[in-house]
């Protein structure tokens, strides 16, 4: 095949057609692209049926989004079942927030740690720490909070466990911590050197070279960092579940017990019947679930675009 | 021939009145880890003057140039010996506060490299590290360094878009005046031209002509004909050493040395 000149005609050789397309080109392309189909139909899949099941106790079941959505009364076993979830969507938003809240800070500051106090030895310590907090199954976490968070915090309260929506706070920040610290490390590490060298050159301490130049060119990235631990916290389920205390009201202080739209599915999703109303309902909390994970989405996206340097 | 002469190594063919030195390197020699770059410099700096320092890739001179502002404290393993004398104070001592060192001697790099804020920005930054807030004097040094770098007709109307949106040659000459706002003694330039277009490497060069009246200047190049149109004299290094250093003209007109004159003329680097 290689260079036969003599015999073929340069159109023969050089334009292209099915013979001369090499088998092994097609198959490995074949492969290749079956492989990215395939994710893309479980993904398509698994949006299409979470919304038909997610509107179902709308459209079948007649729930009110309205009421699902801004009602605080949750009671679908009630002889008058409710079915309003905003205490949960509200604990979903506290511990995601409050935990991005603690572990931003400790992220970020971390990441500086690593790559501007202490490249050399500061990276050989955290690097197998935020590896070590990953790899920890949440199961894990919950049972440490459970043991020691809970009624660490049941000291501080004048009656009840320490189930709260602090405990579920302080696990998640935990959980979320690696998340941020080595996303943010990598977004320091990638800025341009020329740009510490120019701010040291004009006279910087190492701290203003920080705050003023190096923080501000990986802002974007550093928050895409905690964005995308908050996705994490939002939709984390077992851990949150054995410490947050899974009550229906509303959290009038961190003290409180609370609950998430993820815990509540679980807790609840083993002893309904599937295509009750109740269960049905369980399904909206997941759509809900969904929709923001997308808007977490968009907002990395959003973030990512704005990246400077 | 004075005593002083006998002392002095042999490249040092110029001898210039001591007051008309802004720095006096004694026999620096730098190391990175076990390597060493540079070997037993000895060197004057004349005051008000462009100084080039030529030589292959390779050869230590810009190690040399980031020695005297203290960039090597950067490097973890770059380790400097010999003295630096800036008027007279060794600045290589352990009781240097670089960050004030660096206000005097300023640097401009080979790539430029703006921080990613606004024109207007770029300049007070350091600025305002040393501890200046008053806004009408921070406008007064905006325009007095950006018109020193020859930048302020093409940038006055839009001092708060971001530096980004400047052109290379713009980029670089923003990233002079940003340097010259800190009003340095001496100003470094590590091939401040190299990555630029013809046109902004001329403008370059006519600028740095026009700063060596206020300024010191120390510029590494590897463009000769750069060396022989702005400087005044010419350091040529090889192999970590200083092989002759001298008025520009007679480093290309006569050099004293072959290896000199085999740089010069093309026959390595």
């Amino acid at each position: 095949m290689i260079n036969n000149r003599e015999n073929m005609s340069v159109s023969e050789r050089l334009i292209s057609s099915r013979q001369n397309r090499q088998l092994d080109e097609v198959r490995g392309r074949m492969i290749v692209t079956a492989c990215a189909l395939i994710m893309i139909a479980a993904s398509v899949a698994i949006t299409i049926f979470l919304g038909v099941k997610g509107l179902q106790s709308f459209l079948v079941n007649g729930v009110s989004p309205i009421e699902f959505l801004t009602s605080l009364n949750w009671n679908p076993t009630d002889s008058d079942p409710k079915y309003g979830v905003l205490p949960f969507i509200f604990g979903s938003f506290a511990v995601t927030i409050l935990s991005a809240l603690i572990a931003a800070p400790l992220g970020i500051a971390g990441a500086i740690f690593m790559t501007e106090i202490a490249p050399n030895w500061g990276k050989k310590v955290l690097q197998p720490v935020i590896e070590l907090l990953v790899g920890i199954p949440s199961v894990v976490y919950g049972f440490i909070g459970l043991t020691v968070l809970v009624p660490f915090i049941a000291q501080f309260k004048s009656s009840g466990t320490g189930h709260s929506l602090l405990a579920g706070t302080i696990v998640l920040s935990v959980m979320i911590l690696p998340t941020i610290t080595s996303i943010s490390a990598d977004a320091m590490a990638s800025l341009p050197k020329s740009l510490r060298e120019g701010s040291y050159a004009l006279g910087a301490t190492r701290w203003q070279t920080i705050r003023k130049v190096l923080v501000p060119a990986a802002f974007p990235t550093l928050m895409t960092a905690v964005v995308l631990g908050m996705a994490r916290a939002f939709g984390e389920a077992l851990a949150v579940q054995m410490v947050i205390g899974n009550t229906r009201v509303l959290p009038e202080s961190p003290f409180d017990t609370a609950g998430t739209l993820t815990t509540i599915i679980t807790l609840n999703m083993g002893h309904t019947t599937y295509g009750s109303v109740e269960n049905n309902t369980l399904w909206s909390m997941g759509l809900v679930l969904l929709v923001m994970s997308f808007l977490f989405i968009l907002l990395i996206r959003y973030l990512s675009s704005r990246r400077k340097v | 021939m004075s005593e002083q002469m006998v002392k002095e190594k042999p490249e040092r063919a110029v001898i210039v009145p001591k007051q008309n030195h802004v720095l006096e390197v004694k026999d620096l020699s730098i190391y990175y880890g076990n390597k060493q770059a540079v070997h037993h410099v000895n060197m004057d700096i004349e005051k008000n003057a462009v100084t080039a320092l030529i030589g292959p890739s390779g050869c230590g001179k810009s190690t040399f140039l980031r020695n005297i502002n203290r960039m090597n404290d950067l490097i973890p393993s770059a380790r400097a010996e010999g003295e630096i004398l800036y008027e007279g104070l060794n600045i290589l001592g352990g009781n240097i506060n670089v960050v004030s060192l660096r206000r005097e001697i300023g640097m401009v790099f080979q790539k430029p490299n703006p921080f990613p804020k606004s024109i207007y920005a770029n300049i007070t930054h350091a600025l305002k590290y040393a501890g200046e807030r008053n806004k009408a004097v921070l406008d007064e040094i905006v325009e007095e360094s950006l018109t020193k770098a020859a930048l302020w007709d093409e940038v006055k109307d839009r001092l708060h878009s971001s530096a980004l949106s400047l052109s290379g040659g713009q980029q670089q000459r923003l990233c002079i005046a940003r340097t010259l706002a800190m009003k340095p003694a001496v100003l470094l330039l590590d091939e401040p031209a190299s990555a630029l277009d013809p046109i902004s490497n001329a403008k370059i060069e006519e600028l740095i002509t026009g700063l060596k009246r206020e300024y010191s200047i120390i510029i590494v190049t590897h463009n000769m004909q750069q060396a022989l149109r702005v400087s005044d004299r010419t350091a040529f290094f090889l192999n970590g050493e200083l092989v002759e250093y001298g008025q520009t003209e007679q480093i290309f007109t006569s050099p004293k040395k072959q290896k000199t004159e085999d740089y010069i003329n093309g026959k390595f680097g």
